[in-house]
C-alpha cells in the first residue's frame, strides 16, 4: 500500500510456485463464471438472448478497462482511488467543450489528454514527493471531482453531437458494441504488456520488491509514473464512453467506480500487497461482476442488494483458497 | 520523539487558528465561543469516527466499512425506536455499540484469522453492509416523524453549556486519549503499526490485537450511526455515503500515517475539526458549498506532502540514501 518499501517485510507469496497458483485462480474465476452463466440462463428466460448478452458487458466495460491499467498500478504496489474522480473532471472538460462547439474528435482529445494530465499529477505526487499513494490519490479524489463541482454545481452538461453518441451506444459489428470491442483489445494489449515484455516483468518485480529493484537498475520511479499515466488515460477513455453513452455530464458522473475497479483487479487474483497478478484473472472478474449484477437485474434485484452478492463473491473468492489450503494443512482442526 | 509528536500537533492547531483568523476577516462573527461551540458540536462525529479510525490505522489496516456500519446501525436503532419507542436512549447507545461491535468484529476475524488484507475485507463489508441496510429496511426511510422526541433530542439537551454530542464527543477524546497513552493496548496499537516483527517477537499478538481495532472501530461506528441520524433525522440507505473517505481524510490532515504506527488522539481530532470548520465557514462567507470538496481535496495533498517531510526522518538511513541514488 505504502511506496515507502519495507525491507524487514517477508515476501509471503513466495511459498508455493507463483504459476501455479495464478493457474488455479483463474481456473477457480472460469468456474465460477460458468456457473453463474448457468444460474442465470435458468433463472431468467430472457438471459440467453444474443442482444440480452451484448447489453449485459455494458456493465463493466467502463470500468473494466480503469481495471485493466489498476491492475498493473496495484501489482506494482500502488494504488489509485482517484479514478472515478478523474471521469468525472474529464466528462466535465467535455461538457465544456461542447458548450463552445466542439466535435466528436476534439471531444475524443480532451477527454484522454484531461485523464492524461490527472494521472501524470498523482505519477508526479508519489514519485517525485515520495507520497503513499493511498493518500495522495484520496485527495486528488476529491480534488477532481472537487474542481468538476465547481464548474458544475448543480448542473448538467448536456447536447452531446450526434457523431459522439458511438463511442457509447455504436456497434462494430451486429450484438459486439464498440465498448466490447475497445475493453477486449484493450485487455490484449495489457496482457501483451505486463506478461510478453520487460516493461511488464519489471512491473512485477517493483511490487515484490522496490528495492531489490532500485538496486537491479530498474528506473523505479519512473515506471510507476508510468503507471499512473496510463491509469489516468485509461479513466479518460472511460470518461468518453460513459459520457458517450449518457449523453449528458453530471459532477457525480461514475460515483463509487473507484470501488468497483479496485474490486474487480482483486477479484481477478491481484494481490492487493502487490508482486502478483494476472490480466486474465481481472477480464474474467470484469465479466463475472458483469454477469452477477445483470443476473440479478432480469430478476429484479435492486442494485443495492447486488452489491452484496458483489461484497460476498470478494470476500468469498479471496477466503477460500485460504481456508483450502489451511484444511489441507489441518490448522483449522 | 515527544517533542517531535507535539510539534506536528501545535503545527496543524496554529494552521486551524490561522484558518479561523482568515475567515474572520471575512465573516467576524466566526470566532466568537457561541459559534465555535457550534462548530465543534457540529464536527463531534466526525471527530468520533476519526479516531476510531484512526487506531486501524495505526497498526497498518485500513477500515473502509466504517460509513456503511454506521449506516447500518443507525437504520437499526432507527427502526428499533420507530417500532417501539418505550426502549429508552441509553439502552438504544448500547444497541448501537453492540450493533457495531458485531460489523466491526466481522471485519476483524477476517482480518486476524484469514489473514486477508484489511482494505480488501473492508471493501467487501463497505457494500454488504449498505446492502445489508437496505435488506433490513426493504428500502423503506425512517423520517422524523417515526422517531420518538427522545431519541431526536437526547444529543440535543444542553448540559453545562453544551449539548450532550458535544460531551459524547469530549468523553470519547478523553477515552481514546487514555487508552492509547496510558494502557497495554495502547502501547501494543502504536507497537504493531512500527513495528509488526518486533511485536510478535515482544510478545505481542498481532493478530488480536488488529481484531481489536477493528471491534474498536466498529463500536465507534456504531455509536456514530446512532448520533447521525438522530441529528440529521432520517435513516436512508443513502445515509453517509462515501463519508468513509471523509474519515480517513480527517486522519491524514491529522498527521497519522497511513504506513502505520504515527499518529495521535490530538492529531486525528484537530484533523476532524479542520474539515468541519471549513465546511462550516464557507456557508458564512459566501463561498459556494461546491467548493468544499476541492478544498479539503487540496487540504489532504498539502497535509500528506508536509507530514511526509516528517516521516521520512525516521527509518533507516542507509537504505533511504541508496533508494535516492
Amino acid at each position: 500500500m505504502t511506496d515507502t518499501p519495507a525491507p524487514r517485510h517477508i515476501p509471503d507469496r513466495l511459498d508455493k510456485p507463483l504459476s501455479s497458483a495464478i493457474f488455479s485462480w483463474e481456473a477457480l474465476l472460469v468456474v465460477i463464471a460458468v456457473a453463474i452463466f448457468a444460474i442465470n440462463s435458468f433463472a431468467s428466460p430472457y438471459f440467453l438472448d444474443p442482444w440480452s448478452l451484448s447489453d449485459l458487458t455494458f456493465n463493466f466495460t467502463e470500468k473494466g478497462l480503469i481495471a485493466l491499467a489498476m491492475a498493473l498500478l496495484i501489482i506494482s504496489g500502488e494504488i489509485d482511488l482517484s479514478v472515478a474522480a478523474i471521469v468525472a473532471l474529464a466528462s466535465t472538460m467535455m461538457g465544456m467543450a461542447v458548450q463552445a462547439g466542439a466535435g466528436a474528435p476534439v471531444l475524443v482529445l480532451i477527454g484522454i489528454v484531461v485523464g492524461l494530465g490527472c494521472g501524470a499529477f498523482n505519477g508526479l505526487l508519489v514519485t517525485r514527493l515520495g507520497l503513499p499513494s493511498i493518500v495522495v490519490t484520496i485527495g486528488t479524489m476529491s480534488l477532481f471531482r472537487g474542481i468538476a463541482f465547481i464548474i458544475l454545481g448543480d448542473q448538467a452538461y448536456k447536447g452531446y453531437p450526434e457523431s459522439f453518441a458511438f463511442f457509447g451506444q455504436g456497434y462494430v459489428w451486429w450484438v459486439f458494441s464498440f465498448e466490447l470491442a475497445l475493453f477486449l483489445v484493450a485487455a490484449l494489449i495489457y496482457w501483451f504488456v505486463l506478461h510478453r515484455t520487460s516493461f511488464g516483468r519489471r512491473v512485477f518485480a517493483i511490487g515484490s520488491n522496490p528495492v531489490a529493484c532500485q538496486f537491479s537498475g530498474v528506473r523505479v520511479d519512473r515506471i510507476k509514473f508510468i503507471l499512473f499515466c496510463l491509469t489516468g488515460l485509461m479513466s479518460g477513455i472511460a470518461s468518453v464512453l460513459i459520457t458517450s453513452r449518457l449523453g449528458s455530464t453530471r459532477p457525480s458522473i461514475a460515483q463509487g467506480y473507484e470501488l468497483e475497479a479496485i474490486t474487480m483487479v482483486v477479484l481477478g487474483g491481484v494481490s492487493i500487497l502487490g508482486g502478483a497478478g494476472s490480466i486474465l484473472g481481472v477480464v474474467l472478474a470484469a465479466f463475472i461482476m458483469g454477469l452477477v449484477t445483470f443476473g440479478l437485474g432480469l430478476l429484479n434485484v435492486p442494485g443495492i442488494v447486488m452489491s452484496i452478492f458483489i461484497g460476498l463473491l470478494l470476500i468469498i473468492v479471496i477466503a477460500l483458497p485460504i481456508v483450502w489450503r489451511r484444511l489441507r494443512e489441518g490448522r483449522f482442526a | 520523539m515527544k517533542n517531535f509528536f507535539k510539534y506536528r500537533e501545535i503545527w496543524l492547531l496554529a494552521g486551524i487558528v490561522l484558518l479561523i483568523g482568515l475567515i474572520s476577516t471575512r465573516f467576524p462573527g466566526f470566532a466568537n465561543p457561541a459559534n465555535l461551540r457550534q462548530v465543534f458540536n457540529d464536527t463531534s462525529i466526525l471527530m468520533i469516527l476519526a479516531l476510531g479510525q484512526m487506531v486501524v490505522i495505526l497498526t497498518r489496516s485500513i477500515d473502509l466499512s466504517m460509513a456503511s456500519n454506521l449506516c447500518f446501525t443507525g437504520m437499526v436503532v432507527a427502526m428499533l425506536n420507530a417500532a417501539h419507542p418505550a426502549i429508552p436512549i441509553p439502552a438504544l447507545i448500547v444497541i448501537a455499540l453492540l450493533v457495531g461491535l458485531v460489523l466491526g468484529a466481522i471485519n476483524g476475524l477476517l482480518v486476524w484469522r484469514l489473514n486477508i488484507p484489511s482494505i480488501v475485507v473492508t471493501l467487501g463489508t463497505l457494500t454488504i453492509y449498505r446492502g445489508a441496510t437496505f435488506v433490513v429496511s426493504g428500502g423503506a426511510w425512517v423520517n422524523a416523524d417515526q422517531m420518538s422526541s427522545d431519541f431526536i433530542n437526547f444529543q440535543r439537551a444542553a448540559f453545562l453549556g453544551l449539548p450532550v454530542l458535544s460531551w459524547i464527543a469530549i468523553a470519547v477524546i478523553a477515552l481514546f486519549f487514555v487508552v492509547m497513552t496510558r494502557t497495554q493496548i495502547g502501547r501494543s496499537i502504536h507497537a504493531i503499526g512500527v513495528n509488526p516483527t518486533a511485536s510478535v517477537y515482544a510478545g505481542i499478538d498481532v493478530g488480536r490485537t488488529k481484531f481489536i481495532v477493528f471491534c474498536i472501530s466498529g463500536m465507534i461506528g456504531g455509536l456514530a450511526g446512532y448520533l447521525w441520524i438522530s441529528r440529521y433525522v432520517i435513516a436512508s440507505v443513502e445515509v453517509a455515503n462515501g463519508y468513509e473517505l471523509n474519515i480517513i481524510a480527517a486522519c491524514v490532515i491529522g498527521g497519522i500515517s497511513i504506513a502505520g504506527g504515527i499518529g495521535s488522539v490530538g492529531g486525528a481530532v484537530l484533523g476532524a475539526l479542520f474539515l468541519g470548520i471549513i465546511s462550516n465557514a464557507l456557508p458564512v462567507i459566501n463561498i459556494s458549498p461546491f467548493w468544499q470538496m476541492a478544498i479539503s481535496g487540496s487540504a489532504i495533498i498539502l497535509a500528506v506532502v508536509l507530514n511526509a517531510r516528517g516521516e521520512r526522518r525516521q527509518g533507516r538511513i542507509i537504505l533511504r540514501k541508496a533508494e535516492a541514488a
